[in-house]
């Protein structure tokens, strides 16, 4: 029962920063139809910069303000500089594009930082809460706590306000989103932007206890991806859920089954999926039109 | 002369000539191993752009096969007692099986999910590469034996710069003849139109299935090749930066541009060489290259300069 | 005789039912065109008979046999074609090579032969090239044979789609819109290509909107209505059927329609 708890509680922890992943996957999949490959950067952005920030005796809720505001930028420039000079371009075009703003990410931090692996301390200490025989690190609720309310915040944006609306539109026809006026290269930005603030929360939150150096992006991008595919691609609801579940799957995995091949598990997840399922476990049936 | 002999000779032909002037010019058996790079890289391109330029089909995780062939060469002749050439097809064929066995369900994925599945594919391979140390050597790698061909041991920069330059000849000399034929229309027709290619009684998920296998092959005997040339494997030949750096190569020189696989595989390897005076950009500068020219040569090279040269004549 | 029958067809969207109950017959030389206002479900009828949607129930046979359910690579090599209403062409291929796919079927195809190009193989590519510039020059696209076809315009690329289905040497052939887009002398052109297609003896269903095309080249014409059959006739029979008028211009229109 308490090694139950004990998996359930880690793979919670897990999934929720592959959710925060997958769901910044979503915003830009749905907004400008791109996946970007470059959203495990805006992790390890969010995690170096704290990191590094806070050395440099700035206090950590600022070095986190600072983080998530170099990761926006970050966001925003990959817009302007790669995405918006390739419109037209096929998908497979833009997915290269992505990966190679990731790699370009990547060789940018590892100049800027260096290659070692990095810890912050926990926001609220170490000492661990024991609950029903299971112990709970205090960050594990920091980073559920930060989840949900990223989640909430999301969700109250797409559903409540005109920006959300805008994104919305977009998605669903962008000829006529702009008909109806709405500047759609600032809604693709907004959720460039909106998706790296995402992810260097994700980073932020994870670092105490995964540690980050400048390569942490490229497998959270590809288990966050997992996890958007699980959610069925432009589904945010999904994605959290796809987030969590594939946590759990890898928790429950290497606890139970073995951890050799704990990181293979999303990568046979994701296989498994899309040969049952080619649209995602969410995601509909497209008709082709002939 | 050019139309007498069409175009598929006179590229042959180029390329053979070329590649014995080369060695002329080269100083150093540096300059040999660099080159052997680049017919090696330009043989697994050939093979990428056969599914992804003429068929269509991405693959984003065409290094696995590489690694395949790798480290068949190396764990054959070490571990199963196999002949080092013998290896080399075993290699083909694991690889052959492997994507012909998962080619069914993943080819039938298209754009973003295709790419994420072939992504996972290759991941998955790196992964048991890396796992099972006690076959492979894990994350260090392993060495590969010398190979010998009837009591001759074949080492030598020079020697494999031969080696590998007839190795891309047959290459290129296949994925030539393979244009103007049913095979070969076949992937250009599903390419642009899978519905009306099913429609002219195209069997869409065989071609399909006949393009991936073929650039298992491709990839898995340059694998082979660049490990005996080496002698040495480590597991990211399997990973996933060397996959994207076999799309590169092929999107760099042009998507269906067989000569444009060999310039773009010239390319990703020459420049870091010539780059290793910033050795810590060199990511950075990767990453630069495949945004820059994904933004301002979407066409590829070859058949961007094809159009120019085009354009200056009219 | 009939070639191809298609009987009870019915499939459903999301719901909605795009075709319900719809069968038609055809027989070798015959030109059978299916008409009614837009979304009456041709296409979509046309996409069930030719295996692209798998149809909810009905019973479509080729040849007396049953073919419900087959792919259209299937249903080519027993001898159906079919052009597309949104072009299907392959743009970045040469209007010869366009033909020259729709030969595949004809064409032996060894992957082994093909790597290595034997002389078989290259031997067999001109009697194809050969067939398929015969097939170019009855479309009247003979000196566009090494232009690519995505250079082509709108109403040669219908006439590509036509030879490419014909290359396949159907018995049935299915044309969406053929004449769609084309100017009067290119309609007429296309109204003597479909009758010389029938006249060899190949059944021609066709899906058209131009009603002088329709009527001069039919032998019968089905008339659907919001997925379902309202009229099967004679052009003459369909002409003067109050049904056709009315579906196509509300009963008001009809009433104004008969008194002009």
């Amino acid at each position: 029962m308490s090694e139950l708890l004990q998996f359930l509680i880690s793979g919670l922890t897990v999934g929720a920063v592959y959710a925060l992943v997958a769901l910044g996957f979503t915003l830009v999949y749905h907004a400008a139809d791109v996946v970007n490959f470059a959203q495990g950067e805006f992790v390890m952005l969010g995690g170096m910069v704290t990191v590094f920030a806070y050395a440099a005796g700035v206090p950590l809720p600022l070095a986190a303000l600072l983080a998530v505001i170099v990761a926006v930028v970050v966001g925003l420039l990959l817009y302007w500089l790669a995405i918006a000079p390739a419109r037209g371009a096929s998908a497979v075009s833009l997915i290269i594009i992505t990966i190679g703003a990731s790699i370009l990410l990547r060789g940018a931090a590892q100049i800027v930082f260096d290659k070692q692996f990095h810890k912050l301390p926990a926001f609220s200490g170490d000492a661990p809460i024991h609950l029903f025989g299971a112990v709970i690190q205090p960050q594990s609720l920091w980073v559920l706590g930060g989840a949900a309310l990223v989640v909430l915040t999301l969700y109250y944006v797409m559903e409540r306000t005109l920006i959300g609306k805008a994104v919305v539109a977009t998605a669903a026809n962008r000829l006529a989103a702009r008909l109806v006026g709405v500047n759609v290269a600032t809604v693709m930005a907004l959720a460039f932007g909106g998706s790296a603030a995402i992810g260097a929360i994700a980073g932020i939150l994870i670092t105490p206890i995964t540690l980050t150096s400048y390569d942490v992006g490229t497998l959270l991008a590809l288990k966050g991806f997992a996890a958007a595919m699980l959610g069925g691609m432009g589904n945010p609801l999904g994605a959290v859920i796809g987030g969590l579940f594939l946590g759990l799957l890898e928790s429950f995995g290497a606890g139970y089954v073995s951890s050799t091949y704990k990181d293979a598990i999303a990568f046979i997840v994701i296989l498994a999926v899309l040969f049952v399922a080619p649209q995602g476990l969410v995601g509909r049936r497209k008709v082709e039109r002939v | 002369m050019l139309n007498l002999l069409g175009r598929r000779s006179v590229i042959l032909i180029v390329l053979a000539v070329m590649m014995a002037v080369l060695p002329l010019l080269f100083p150093s058996s540096y300059y040999f191993r660099v080159a052997s790079l680049v017919w090696v890289s330009a043989l697994a391109a050939i093979g990428l752009n056969i599914l992804m330029g003429k068929a269509g089909q991405v693959s984003l995780g065409h290094a696995g096969f590489f690694g395949i062939g790798a480290y068949a060469v190396a764990i054959g002749p070490a571990h199963l007692g196999l002949n080092a050439l013998l290896a080399v097809l075993v290699g083909a064929l694991l690889s052959a099986v492997l994507a012909f066995l998962v080619g069914r369900p993943i080819l039938r994925l298209k754009g973003h999910y295709l790419a994420i599945a072939t992504l996972g594919l290759g991941v998955l391979v790196a992964m048991v590469i890396t796992t099972e140390s006690g076959w492979t050597g894990g994350p260090d790698g392993m060495p590969v034996p010398k190979l010998s061909l009837f009591g001759w041991r074949v080492s030598g920069s020079t020697t494999w710069y031969w080696i590998t330059a007839g190795l891309l000849l047959i290459g290129t000399w296949f994925a030539l003849n393979l244009d103007d034929t049913p095979t070969g229309r076949a992937f250009r027709a599903l390419h642009d139109s899978e519905v009306a290619a099913r429609t002219a009684g195209v069997h869409v998920e065989r071609f399909k299935l006949q393009a991936f296998v073929i650039a298992a092959v491709y990839a898995s005997v340059a694998g082979s090749a660049l490990a005996m040339m080496n002698g040495f494997v480590n597991p990211d030949q399997a990973g996933f930066l060397h996959s994207v750096e076999l799309v590169t190569m092929v999107v760099l020189g042009g998507l269906g541009s067989i000569v444009g696989s060999i310039v773009g595989a010239a390319v990703l390897v020459v420049l870091p060489q010539l780059l290793t005076v910033f050795q810590d950009y060199e990511h950075f500068l990767l990453g630069l290259i495949i945004i820059v020219s994904m933004i301002f040569m979407r066409d590829g090279m070859v058949p961007m300069l094809a159009k120019l040269a085009r354009r200056a004549r009219s | 005789m009939s070639l191809l029958k298609a009987s009870d067809v019915g499939i459903a969207f999301g719901g909605v039912k795009a075709i319900d109950g719809v069968g038609f017959s055809v027989a070798p030389g015959e030109i059978l065109s299916i008409i009614g206002p837009n979304g009456a479900g041709k296409t979509t009828l046309f996409n069930v008979v030719s295996g692209m949607y798998a149809a909810d129930h009905g019973r479509i046979e080729l040849d007396g046999r049953d073919v419900t359910g087959l792919p259209p690579d299937a249903l080519a090599s027993r001898g159906l074609s079919r052009t597309f209403q949104n072009l299907q062409i392959f743009h970045r291929m040469t209007a010869a090579e366009n033909v020259m796919v729709g030969r595949h079927l004809q064409e032996r195809c060894s992957l082994f032969a093909d790597l290595l190009r034997l002389p078989s193989v290259t031997r067999q590519n001109r009697a194809t090239r050969a067939a398929a510039l015969t097939l170019l020059d009855q479309v009247g696209l003979r000196d566009d044979a090494d232009v690519a076809a995505g250079s082509l315009s709108y109403g040669a690329s219908k006439r590509l789609e036509i030879a490419r289905a014909l290359a396949a040497e159907p018995r049935v052939l299915l044309l969406d819109e053929p004449a769609a887009g084309c100017n009067s002398v290119e309609t007429e052109e296309i109204d003597r290509l479909i009758c010389r297609v029938a006249d060899q003896g190949i059944a021609v269903v066709l899906v058209e909107h131009d009603m002088k095309l329709v009527m001069k080249i039919s032998h019968r014409i089905l008339v659907l209505n919001q997925g379902r059959m309202l009229v099967e006739g004679t052009p003459d029979e369909v002409r003067h059927n109050p049904l056709v008028a009315e579906a196509y211009l509300g009963r008001h229109g009809a009433r104004e329609a008969a008194r002009a």
